[in-house]
């Protein structure tokens, strides 16, 4: 060994920061049968992730505060609220697009698309949704930044919280509190605009003239986020989500998760320089705990993959920063697959036959040997990939398609049954018909009723004075179904049989929009 | 309960139950779990006392809190009859041509009467007012006492021939089978078949003509079109009360059957009534 002692760069006891952290999920703790929670106080942690994190933040909080606010002029006969979900009225508007309950198929494929690509970003980069987009992380994120600038960074808080009840203390904690619940009544409030008119409803909330459902709504999300945010934090995702679980599920071995590479890392040390001056062999990890540290789950990632680890990546920063440090290439921490892990790890160990030895991976200029792998696009790019890619975007398209050629005017009839014909005085068959006119679009028009084929046939219309005949003009109202009722009546001498076929037909002649149904007409076996 | 057991790879505790070598860790439960079960409890225990729940040997505990599933449906009740107060208000000031005439009046009435139809009227007339032998099909545009709405609301309001209504429309066809001779009979009632469509015997019609005109023109009419002040149904038209075709018709001659509708308008109050009157008027064969 004395020989292949590793040119490792000598480390400098005063830059190397230590940081005392432990974790609360970890293999080595025997737990009590009830177990209070163990405070967290996750440090800032600062880096690529961290900034991708915070971009992410801000686009979804926009997206979530700022949604109901935006404006989208639809005409007199609709709202102008970009995105709303009128339950009331039973319309969903997103921008230029309103559907109707029976065109719910879109929401359907919205949703078969989430799911579908939350597969496919599983099934690449691992528990991404948890790390970065899931609301619970979001606004824990958010409650984090208020609770570091009141109370201070992480030492300052532990500190804090060891330290007995005084007057700053007590101050500091009711602001914290205290600005927790102003972002937890905003998110609650953020929530009822999206089913209401989000100015008006805002004067009715201030002026206390809002329905009651708004404000228990306020009240319970209001809750749920202060409790979610604020105290519970990495409980809900350990203890209460089931999703951990799912997505654990949907990993496989060339999917990238947060992996504390322990090939490279071990043996760890806290005392480098010691070790290497009697010869023993050290890994990179220099045993910190700057991940732990700034972690917001309190896991100890160098345990391995497990349940409480949400992938945010923050310790990647962290241990990223302290090798910049250190100066030693950064990735001690990474993004990287199973795959890749197991080989680095049987070359480090000589395949399972020892310990994992240094010396196994490095050159003798620290530079890593060419067997180590490294991250490649190509395998996290796979077929498994691509079959998501694909039904995602064949959902999308169909979508789309929908979307793009769906009719506006549409026309349901429903033929009476009972009776299913009645024999006037001149022996002449009528038959009733309840036909319903969609006007999709938030415009009255004109719409033209009128009936092809049943040789000899007329209709009248209920509520239309007579005469008879075979086309009606009839308004209907703005984005409503209009109900009437149709009597059509053939002469007994041009019935030639108990059921014949015909055709109602809708038409907006100035936009030649038109719908048709083929209906029934029934007749007594022997008319006359 | 067998000795403590340690899992190797977790080094956390079992339950000590074991399956096929299957073991149960017995990981603790967070604190505020235990917490929000026992409060789970103490909740049901509170809803016990607050809301009705322990039966008692007649009835049930009535809690604190005095609700009722029975109320809450009676004061739905009442909300739904005062959303209906400002229909109904203006049903009982206008006439039923009136409602019909109203878009919105006619959509409530129209439903109202459906209703009440379902529940009074179907035993006799169906329930799609489609009616049988005897009993008249509303749908149709053949009207023995008038097809107007005003004639339908009169006609529910104090029935047919309906003895204990004063205001009852009334009338009686005699049975001509002590009146003409049974050859007469055969001859009236071809010439009446012959009104509307083919009969087997031509040489019945001519006499047949002349007995209709001295015994049954008074209340048909001598073009036989019927009179609706005496209820008298149209004789050439499809529609046959009582069947079509000679031998129904000698029948009828013969002893004629004669239906009875009850007075519906002190039963069910003027309003129904006229709901009720919008409701047959709507059917299609309204005049």
């Amino acid at each position: 060994m004395e020989t292949a002692r590793l040119e490792m760069p000598v480390l400098d006891q005063t830059q190397e920061e230590r940081l005392e952290a432990e974790a609360v999920t970890s293999a080595t703790v025997r737990p009590p049968l009830y177990a209070a929670r163990k405070k967290i106080f996750p440090g800032r942690a600062s880096g690529r992730f961290r900034q991708f994190k915070w971009l992410v933040m801000a686009i979804t909080l926009g997206i979530y505060y700022l949604g109901p606010w935006l404006r989208c002029d639809r005409g007199p006969y609709a709202p102008n609220q970009a995105v709303l979900l009128d339950l009331a009225n039973r319309r969903f508007y997103f921008f230029s697009i309103e559907i109707w309950p029976q065109e719910f198929y879109y929401v359907a494929g919205l949703l078969m698309m989430a799911g579908i690509g939350l597969f496919m970003v599983t099934s690449m980069v691992g528990r991404a949704w948890c790390g970065y987009t899931c609301p619970q992380t979001v606004w824990v994120d958010l409650f984090l930044v208020v609770e570091r600038a009141i109370e201070g960074d992480r030492n300052a808080r532990i500190k804090l919280d060891a330290g007995p009840w005084t007057l700053r203390k007590i101050l500091l904690c009711m602001t914290k509190h205290a600005v927790w619940l102003v972002i937890a009544v905003a998110t609650g409030g953020a929530w009822i605009f999206y089913f209401a008119d989000a100015p008006k409803l805002l004067g009715e909330i201030m002026a206390g003239t809002a329905a009651s459902a708004a404000y228990v709504t306020i009240a319970v999300l209001t809750g749920t986020t202060y409790v979610f945010g604020g105290l519970m934090r990495e409980q809900v995702c350990t203890y209460m989500c089931p999703w951990p679980r799912i997505q654990a599920a949907m990993l496989d071995e060339n999917s990238l998760t947060v992996t504390y590479n322990d090939w490279r890392g071990e043996p760890r040390s806290r005392h480098t320089k010691k070790a290497v001056a009697f010869g023993q062999p050290v890994g990179d990890c220099v045993d910190c705990k700057s991940c732990m540290a700034v972690c917001p789950m309190g896991v100890d990632i160098r345990d391995g993959q497990q349940l409480a680890c949400i992938t945010c990546a923050l310790c990647i920063d962290a241990c990223d920063g302290v090798m910049a440090k250190l100066g030693r290439a950064r990735g001690l921490i990474s993004y990287a697959t199973l795959a890749d892990y197991n080989a680095n790890m049987a070359l480090a160990t000589a395949n399972g036959t020892g310990a994992v030895n240094p010396t196994l991976i490095r050159n003798s200029n620290t530079s890593f040997v060419d067997g180590v792998a490294h991250f490649d696009l190509r395998k996290i790019l796979r077929l498994r990939t691509f079959i998501y890619l694909g039904a995602w975007s064949a959902i999308g398209l169909v979508l789309v398609y929908g979307l793009l050629t769906r009719e506006r005017l549409e026309l349901n009839v429903l033929h009476d049954r009972n009776p299913q014909f009645v024999t006037l005085s001149d022996g002449s068959i009528r038959n009733g018909y309840t036909v319903k006119l969609l006007n999709m679009i938030a415009e009255p028009r004109t719409i033209v009723l009128t009936m092809e084929g049943l040789a000899g046939a007329d209709m009248s219309v209920a509520g239309v004075d007579p005469p008879a005949g075979r086309s009606f003009a009839i308004p209907v109202e703005p984005d409503r179904l209009t109900t009437i009722k149709v009597f059509v009546r053939q002469p007994a001498d041009q019935i030639n049989k108990p059921m014949q076929s015909f055709t109602f037909r809708i038409a907006d002649e100035t936009s030649s929009e038109s719908a048709e149904y083929t209906a029934r007409f029934n007749a007594p076996e022997i008319a006359r | 309960m067998s000795s403590e057991h340690i899992d190797e790879a977790s080094g956390i505790s079992t339950t000590g139950h074991e399956w096929d070598g299957i073991r149960e860790l017995n990981n603790p439960l967070p604190r505020w779990w235990v917490i929000t079960f026992y409060v789970t409890i103490a909740w049901a225990a509170a809803y016990t006392v607050a809301y009705p729940a322990w039966p008692m040997l007649s009835s049930a505990t009535r809690g604190v809190l005095g609700y009722s599933s029975r109320n809450d449906v009676k004061n739905e009740l009442a909300a739904a009859e005062a959303a209906k107060g400002k229909y109904v208000a203006a049903i009982q000031q206008k006439t039923v041509s009136e409602i019909a005439a109203d878009d919105g009046l006619r959509e409530f009435a129209v439903a109202a009467g459906g209703a009440t139809f379902k529940v009074n009227c179907v035993q006799c007339h169906g329930s799609g007012a489609q009616g049988s032998k005897g009993f008249p099909n509303l749908n149709d545009d053949d009207w023995l006492w008038g097809g107007e709405a005003e004639q339908i609301q009169q006609t529910i309001s104090h029935g047919i021939r309906y003895a204990s209504d004063p205001e009852t429309r009334q009338s009686e066809m005699p049975a001509f089978a002590d009146v003409l001779q049974p050859e007469q009979i055969a001859q009236v009632s071809a010439y009446v078949a012959s009104l509307s469509g083919p009969v087997r015997d031509k040489t019945l019609i001519e006499p047949g003509a002349k007995v209709f005109a001295e015994n049954c023109a008074a209340c048909h009419g001598e073009n036989a079109k019927g009179g609706r002040e005496v209820g008298a149904p149209d004789l050439t038209d499809a529609i046959w009360l009582y069947g079509s075709g000679e031998s129904a018709i000698a029948a009828q001659v013969r002893a004629p059957r004669q239906g009875v509708m009850p007075a519906w308008g002190a039963r069910l109050g003027e309003t129904k009534v006229k709901e009720l009157a919008v409701y047959v008027h709507s059917l299609g064969g309204g005049e």
